[in-house]
């Protein structure tokens, strides 16, 4: 393989990796927005992730996988907003919280569903979402460098990658050009100019996690029924949590969002190509050291490469009016 | 729901604009408005007025549906109506300014005038009838603003102008502003009052409510005093006094006045040069500042709220590190020294901000009255801490400064403003310090605590200690300063004698004069 090669070679797995990344930053965007901190996105991720691939196991519809996995994560969200809403409870807790039931019960219903000790059976080519080749990609893939870029990173890809791209002029639509976003916005920062300009704080916060639910629900079944074939246990790895790494890195901004997201879903696609090769001048290097660097690098960008990321100012605190 | 609503036309009948009857609500164990009845007539200027605590925030809080009265009835022109929420008062032609402002400051003032009357699901369709409309309010009214600033960036003035903007956009005939003067120069308040007589003269009903007695007499038509969670009067402004109003607020007969012999000045103890401190975004907030206090001296450090006294202070105190310049205590070098050092030294200091910085609310009584000096040998020896030492020291304060209930082992919350302030001032000042930095003394205190505080700085300053007062209250900083500097835009502008006139300092204040 010639250095072009691997370019788009990594170029491709960094597309595919950053798809869940890119969902699941965008839910927590809005959540977050809201005001509401979001540390359960990895848990929501994993529970569509698993409920997408039992349904569309079951059903044979991968369509119907995901919305299958989209009512589980909202269902989540839900829970979510009457704890830390509803009730005012700890975000973090309740985050925390859904984390631990969706990495528990995962395993044990697939284990009780499926008895393969947490897989769900693979799927059949009809409950997945499979690579969309695109008009002309493979007369182009002669034509030198665009062709290869053409046919091996912008087409192939399925249905739902395309959809994670769209989504984020959307939500850039949503937050700054309709009421919904601007109230949305308002409520992270001041609940109280919310509450008193006439509008429910209650409902708004509510909707802003069903649309994180919503969202989830995406990334979930992209991670089941789209990059694989089916659920593994503990699937989701960490991803919900480098989500979150890239929204802050963001600064809670929807196009940025989308950087944040390509640059982690590279240095992934990045560790998996080092994999077993010699570094120039150094040998061999253990991969862990790569596997790392996402994390490395989060820690790094967070500790001031970024400047100072002001978070929304109501985040993480119960609206009360009654001290 | 939509923007601008357009109510029907009201014939001008004869009902006052609001009536409350039997207003009544309790926050858990504070029973903050106790059967409550007001009666506000249309097209006049109604003042409340009340020390702190006594419950007109809430009860106008009640009114715009932000809080539930748990009993009680609101009318409206006569009409019996239910304000479940913040809508149903706007509905009703209520608007109401927060003492605490309620705005988003990361948005443009066009945006938070809209936010919750966006006039359709996309805001571009809204915009430009916003824009139009806020024209026209400014124009007739007089309160000019850039709608494309961002809050944050505007001075609170501004701000507070924002709001009142919003509540006219929403279309309000009746204004409650909740101690809109607070935060202004007196020009400002000026300003503000024109203001409101104008919308007075169109017809429109606005509720002030204030601790200020000067304000009521300058303003209103009418005034209601409050106290303890009671209306306990309500009077033409035109047949009261303001002693009469005094009384009424706090119950017995007070001196609004401090009274203070002349100053034996000494030698300078607290001198400070070339001053300069930024804040945490690395804007210069205190610019280039030098000025010495001496022995026996009050000085006062008069200006409005955010021209760089906090940053000041902070420095003096050790807990943000100036960027240049060099303070001294008593002839030694502080500028780098921790507020523990400080303490050693003879530095005490009464912060601006008790809650975040002068207490720990979850604390019982005797912690907080040996907060920061702890390791004193007095309290205890190595690691552990002699409570019984402690407590008996703190029952001790307790006594002499009547803080009560007299319990030291009550959380600290549950102590009043008044006196959780005195908690702090007796711990600071029973040290026998050299030097005193205090930060707005009396903050949300009630009249009778303030007397006392006052008092007490005094018997400090004849007792030969150095006094540095910062507070945004005129008044307070006249009636307690022996010499008056004023800082304006992080720069002192000018000193003048305790003698100088409220409008001479306000003109230094707002940065006109020098
Ligand atoms: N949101 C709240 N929760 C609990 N207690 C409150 C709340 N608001 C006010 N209080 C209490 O109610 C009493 C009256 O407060 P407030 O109406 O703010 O007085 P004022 O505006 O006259 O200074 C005070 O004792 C205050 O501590
Ligand atoms: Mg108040």
């Amino acid at each position: 393989m010639d250095l072009f090669d691997i370019i788009v070679s990594i170029l491709g797995s960094t597309i595919r990796l950053s798809i869940p990344l890119l969902f699941t930053a965008l839910a927590g965007l809005f959540t977050e927005r809201a005001g509401v901190f979001d540390i359960g996105l990895e848990g929501k991720m994993l529970a569509a992730a698993f409920a997408s691939a039992c349904v569309a196991y079951v059903t044979g519809n991968a369509w119907l996988g995901l919305l299958g996995g989209i009512g589980v994560s909202i269902l989540f969200s839900l829970i979510h907003g009457f704890a830390s809403i509803t009730n005012r409870g700890n975000q973090i807790v309740s985050g925390v919280a859904l984390n631990f039931i969706a990495a528990g019960l995962t395993i044990v219903l697939g284990q009780a569903w499926f008895g393969q000790g947490g897989r769900t059976p693979q799927l059949p080519a009809s409950g997945r979402f499979s690579p969309i080749i695109l008009p002309g990609a493979d007369a182009m893939r002669d034509v030198p460098v665009i062709g290869p870029i053409y046919a091996n990173v912008i087409s192939g890809n399925n249905i739902l990658t395309y959809l994670a791209f769209l989504a984020v002029p959307l939500s850039w639509w949503v937050l700054y050009r309709t009421r919904f976003g601007l109230r949305l916005r308002a409520v992270g920062e001041n609940p109280g100019a919310v509450d008193t300009a006439g509008i429910s704080v209650t409902w708004l916060r509510y909707r802003a996690v069903i649309v994180a639910g919503f969202l989830c629900g995406f990334s979930g079944a992209y991670l089941s029924i789209a990059q694989s074939a089916a659920f593994i246990k503990d699937m989701s790895a960490g991803k919900g949590y480098i989500a979150l790494a890239a929204l802050i890195f963001a600064k809670w901004k929807p196009v940025p969002v989308m950087f944040a997201c390509l640059l982690f879903g590279f240095l992934d696609a990045f560790a998996n190509f080092m994999q077993g090769k010699a570094v120039p001048g150094i040998g061999e290097v253990p991969v862990q050291i790569f596997q790392a660097l996402p994390y490395i690098l989060t820690c790094v960008l967070l500790a001031g490469f970024i400047g100072i990321a002001h978070p929304p100012k109501a985040g993480g605190v119960p609206y009360t009016k009654e001290r | 729901m939509s923007g601008l609503r357009i109510r029907k036309g009201k014939a001008l009948s004869q009902h006052p604009a609001i009536e409350l009857i039997g207003i009544d609500k309790s926050f858990g164990a504070v029973h903050a408005n106790k059967n409550i009845n007001l009666s506000v007539a249309k097209g006049t200027i109604h003042g409340i007025i009340g020390e702190n605590g006594a419950g007109k925030s809430t009860l106008m809080s009640i009114l715009y549906g932000f809080y539930q009265a748990d009993r009680g009835e609101i009318r409206v022109d006569g009409q019996s109506v239910a304000i479940k929420d913040s809508q149903a008062a706007i509905g009703h032609g209520i608007g109401m300014v927060h003492q605490h402002f309620m705005l988003v400051e990361n948005f443009s003032v066009l945006e938070n005038i809209m936010l919750g009357a966006e006039g359709g699901q996309l805001l571009a369709k809204g915009r430009s009838g916003a824009r139009a409309e806020l024209k026209r309010l400014e124009d007739e009214y007089g309160l000019e603003v850039d709608p494309d600033a961002i809050i944050e960036d505007l001075p609170v003035g501004t701000q507070q102008r924002v709001e009142i903007l919003k509540a006219l956009y929403r279309g309000a005939d009746i204004l409650i502003l909740d101690e809109p003067t607070g935060v202004l120069t007196p020009a400002e308040a000026d300003h503000l009052f024109k203001v409101l007589k104008v919308l007075r003269d169109q017809g429109k009903t606005v509720i002030l409510i204030t601790h200020k007695l000067r304000e009521i007499m300058a303003i209103t038509d009418d005034v209601s005093v409050m106290r303890r969670g009671e209306m306990v009067a309500t009077r033409k402004t035109a047949e009261t006094t303001v002693e009469e109003l005094a009384e009424l607020m706090v119950g017995r007969r007070v001196l609004l006045r401090v009274e203070k012999g002349e100053p034996k000045v000494g030698k300078v103890l607290l001198s400070v040069r070339n001053l300069t401190v930024k804040d945490s975004r690395g804007v210069v907030m205190v610019d280039d500042v030098s000025f010495d206090v001496r022995e026996g001296e009050i000085v006062g450090i008069a200006g409005v709220a955010g021209n760089g006294q906090s940053e000041l202070l902070e420095a003096i105190a050790g807990i943000r590190k100036p960027a240049s310049g060099e303070i001294q205590l008593d002839g030694k070098p502080i500028a780098d020294a921790d507020p523990a050092r400080l303490r050693e030294l003879g530095l005490a200091h009464i912060p601006e901000d008790r809650h975040h910085m002068g207490l720990v609310l979850k604390f019982e009584e005797y912690e907080n009255a040996v907060l920061g000096y702890h390791r004193d040998k007095r309290y205890g020896s190595g690691a552990l801490l002699d409570l019984n030492a402690i407590r008996a020291d703190a029952a001790e304060k307790i006594e002499k400064y009547d803080i009560r209930p007299p319990n030291p082992r009550l959380k600290t919350a549950n102590f009043s403003g008044g006196n959780q302030q005195k908690i702090v001032v007796a711990r600071e000042i029973e040290r026998d310090p050299k030097a005193l930095i205090i930060g707005q003394p009396t903050r949300g205190v009630d009249i009778g605590a303030i007397e006392f505080i006052h008092r007490r700085i005094v018997e400090m300053r004849d007792a030969g200690k150095a006094i540095l007062l910062v507070s945004v209250e005129l008044d307070e900083i006249r009636s307690l300063s022996d010499r008056i500097l004023v800082m304006f835009a992080g720069k002192v502008v000018g000193e003048k004698g305790a003698d100088a006139s409220e409008q001479t300092l306000g003109l230094m204040m707002a940065g006109i004069a020098a």
